[in-house]
């Protein structure tokens, strides 16, 4: 690596192929929060016909003439994009589908008739089609360079006005924002940074390189300044490693492993990303699940010792594992969490009773249940035999502040509207209303 | 009638070939509480729209103020439906009421003290200073309609045109818009809404503009809110009406002749 970052062009590609990524990655933040992610396919696929034009006419693969290209016919796929969304029923979707397909079937028709035509300086044009990141020149990077500048200071001077446009168009156009203005400098800076993206990773992949990082960033973050920060730093960080892979084995191409490389990082983020993340989500449905074996196993503990007349307080697993139709497994776990949470105790070899905490919260759960089954049934008017399931999930979720609300709305009732008592901590308050 | 807020003038206006306003005229006075009241797709949204300088009408003009929109554009503020943003866009409570203070002419330049004291003002006022740093995902229905709302106040304008801010709105929310739209009033504002529940016209509003296509009537809410004007609006007797907007969208008709000069 250290004799690869000696050689100057290798530090070109290196610095190129990052500028491209970072400026991709801010602009794509934008394309992605405005719901155009499949824009900047199009737009990267109708270039190419753009380029041969320009090849053909010029006779020379002079980059800034294909840059040229590039960028005419990107800005007129846009418009017609538009135009076709605008004057047709068409939904914008298929007006995309139309004119990717429509510009790049163009594009390659257009180059297969350059290859076949003896043109002496072709070889090379078909590059754009999957890219050319290894082969990059100082000028190519110097090109970079100036977009990603340009770039980065359009979207700092507008990035409050575009992130207005962004969210609502039609507040923008009310508050007399200059909402066409804005639009056409956002579809420039896109339409420039897929231009000079594809002779980086080539027409197919850089879509990937524009939405994948904004994709990602949109795990780890609310905002948008952090969004495009992240999405810029992916996009960047990308380009080292695709041409890193390519410098340490050569036979490795740079622009699909730039892609490869956000991918990985877009999946990583669906399934590490706090809250948004699938294991956080995943983790909170486990902590739920838990939570609620805990209290179905407190409460068959109440409801034991509610039903039977000699004031047995102490049950073997059968009696609960009955009473609860719990599976033996999750009842042997659940019983030893409870039992490190002080909750319940082992009072003989077989046998099991709650702890004066474990009571506290037993009650507690089996009043939220015939609280919640009261409110279903005097509030809103629910058939009795309706309530109960509700109740079995609903007993898990309420909090302390809803169950003070509910008591107050219910006034301390005594009973449920299974004739079931309702069990208070403080004995007075049943008896109070009981009265 | 008091000082007039928005005038329109031979409105007409069409989607899609689809005529939605036909001819419509009126007149808003300022200072009211003013609820626009129709069928679903009788042209309410639209009428706002166009007041707003968001579509382009066929024919005629509005006026606010007395003036063309360009004129006063710093005097009206819009507060589209709450549906018609994505709320999972990543944005702060804050940042979306900033918005209020953007304007034209200084697109570019930052918030001063004066508009970050504005934009707390505004948040307070619909109680949302707890929430000011969340994402906008987090809130309520209610809440979001209340982001709006803060919005809008903190455009500081004299005109509100909003469509319909309670629309899936909790009760703590009603209240607190209420609050606000008696204050507005007391201040001499004149808000103009979509309202979908007749229940609760005479009880919001002042002034009452019924809508179906075609103007119904509009006029204060104890002479205009009739039975038989509500019959009118609701009662689907415009069958020859909807029928020809049918044709001009079939056959693409235009609703005005154009090869003759237009007055407006």
């Amino acid at each position: 690596m250290n004799t690869f970052l000696s050689d100057p062009n290798a530090q070109a590609v290196v610095a190129g192929v990052m500028l491209l990524g970072a400026s991709a990655g801010l602009t794509g933040t934008f394309t992605l929060v405005r719901k155009r992610a499949l824009l900047g396919d199009a737009i990267a696929h109708a270039m190419l016909p753009g380029v041969c034009l320009a090849f053909l006419l010029t006779g020379q693969k002079n980059p800034a003439w294909l840059l040229l290209g590039a960028l005419v016919s990107g800005w007129l796929s846009l418009l017609s994009m538009d135009f076709i969304a605008r004057h047709s029923k068409l939904k914008p979707d298929t007006a995309i589908a139309i004119v990717l397909s429509t510009f790049f079937g163009l594009g390659i028709v257009l180059l297969t008739y350059i290859q076949h035509s003896g043109y002496g300086d072709q070889a090379g044009l078909d590059k754009f089609l999957f890219g050319k990141a290894a082969s990059l020149t100082i000028q190519d990077v110097l090109v970079f360079g100036w977009v990603a500048a340009f770039i980065v200071g359009v979207v700092l001077v507008f990035f409050r006005a575009f992130r207005m446009l962004a969210f609502d168009f039609d507040f923008a156009a009310a508050a007399g924002m200059p909402v066409r203005l804005l639009e056409f400098v956002l579809a420039t800076i896109t339409v420039l940074v897929v231009a000079t993206g594809i002779q980086a990773v080539g027409v197919v992949l850089m879509a990937a390189l524009l939405i994948t990082p904004a994709a990602a960033a949109r795990f780890w973050t609310d905002r948008l300044w952090s969004m495009a920060g992240l999405s810029a730093l992916l996009g960047s960080t990308a380009g080292l490693f695709g041409v890193g892979i390519s410098a340490l084995a050569p036979a490795m191409p740079t622009g699909p492993w730039v892609v490869v490389w956000l991918s990985v990082a877009a999946a990583v983020s669906a399934l590490a990303a706090p809250r948004r993340g699938i294991l956080a989500r995943s983790a909170l449905r486990r902590r739920n699940a838990r939570k609620m074996e805990r209290e179905n196993v407190l409460k068959a503990f109440y409801q034991l010792q509610e039903a039977n007349p000699l004031q047995l307080t102490a049950f073997s697993k059968e009696d609960i594992q009955e009473r609860g139709y719990f599976r033996y497994s999750i009842l042997r776990k659940t019983l030893a969490r409870l039992r490190r949470l002080g909750l319940v105790e082992v009072v003989s070899q077989l046998r099991w009773q709650l702890t004066d905490k474990g009571l506290g919260e037993s009650r507690r759960v089996v009043r939220l249940h015939r609280l919640w089954e009261l409110y279903l049934s005097h509030k809103l008017g629910m058939a009795d035999d309706h309530i109960h399931d509700s109740a079995e999930a609903i007993e898990h979720l309420l909090t302390p502040d809803m169950e003070k609300r509910l008591l107050e709305e219910l006034c301390y009732p005594a009973r449920d509207p299974h004739q079931s008592e309702i069990p208070y901590d403080d004995p007075l308050r049943s008896q109070n209303t009981a009265l | 009638m008091a000082d007039i807020a928005v005038e329109a003038h031979n409105l007409t206006v069409s989607y899609h070939h689809k005529p939605v306003l036909w001819d419509v005229d009126f007149q808003l006075p300022q200072g009211s509480l003013i609820g626009i009241v129709g069928p679903n797709g009788s042209g309410k949204t639209t009428l706002l729209k166009s007041i707003m300088g968001l579509v382009q009408p066929d024919s005629g003009y509005v006026e606010i103020f007395g003036k063309p929109l360009e004129q006063v554009r710093a005097r009206v503020s819009y507060v589209p439906q709450r549906e018609s943003v994505d709320w999972d866009f990543p944005i702060s409570v804050r940042e979306v009421v900033e918005m209020g203070r953007y304007r034209p002419g200084r697109l570019l330049r930052r918030l001063d003290s004066t508009d970050k004291a504005i934009v707390r003002q505004s948040i307070a006022r619909v109680g949302l200073e707890a929430f000011a740093d969340q994402q906008i995902a987090q809130l309520s229905g209610g809440q979001q309609q209340r982001v709006f709302i803060a919005r809008a106040l903190a455009q500081q304008a004299d005109l509100y045109l909003m469509d319909e801010p309670f629309a899936g709105v909790d009760a703590t929310s009603e209240r607190a818009i209420l609050q606000l739209l008696a204050e507005m009033k007391v201040a001499g504002k004149t808000v103009v809404m979509v309202h979908h529940d007749l229940q609760t016209v005479q009880e919001y509003f002042d002034w009452v503009l019924l809508l179906n296509t075609r103007l119904v009537a509009c006029g204060p809410v104890s002479s205009a809110f009739t039975e038989d004007n509500l019959r009118q609006a609701y009662g689907g007797q415009l069958t020859i009406l909807s029928k020809v907007a049918h044709l001009v969208e079939e056959h693409d008709f235009p609703v005005r002749d154009r090869s003759k000069k237009q007055r407006t």
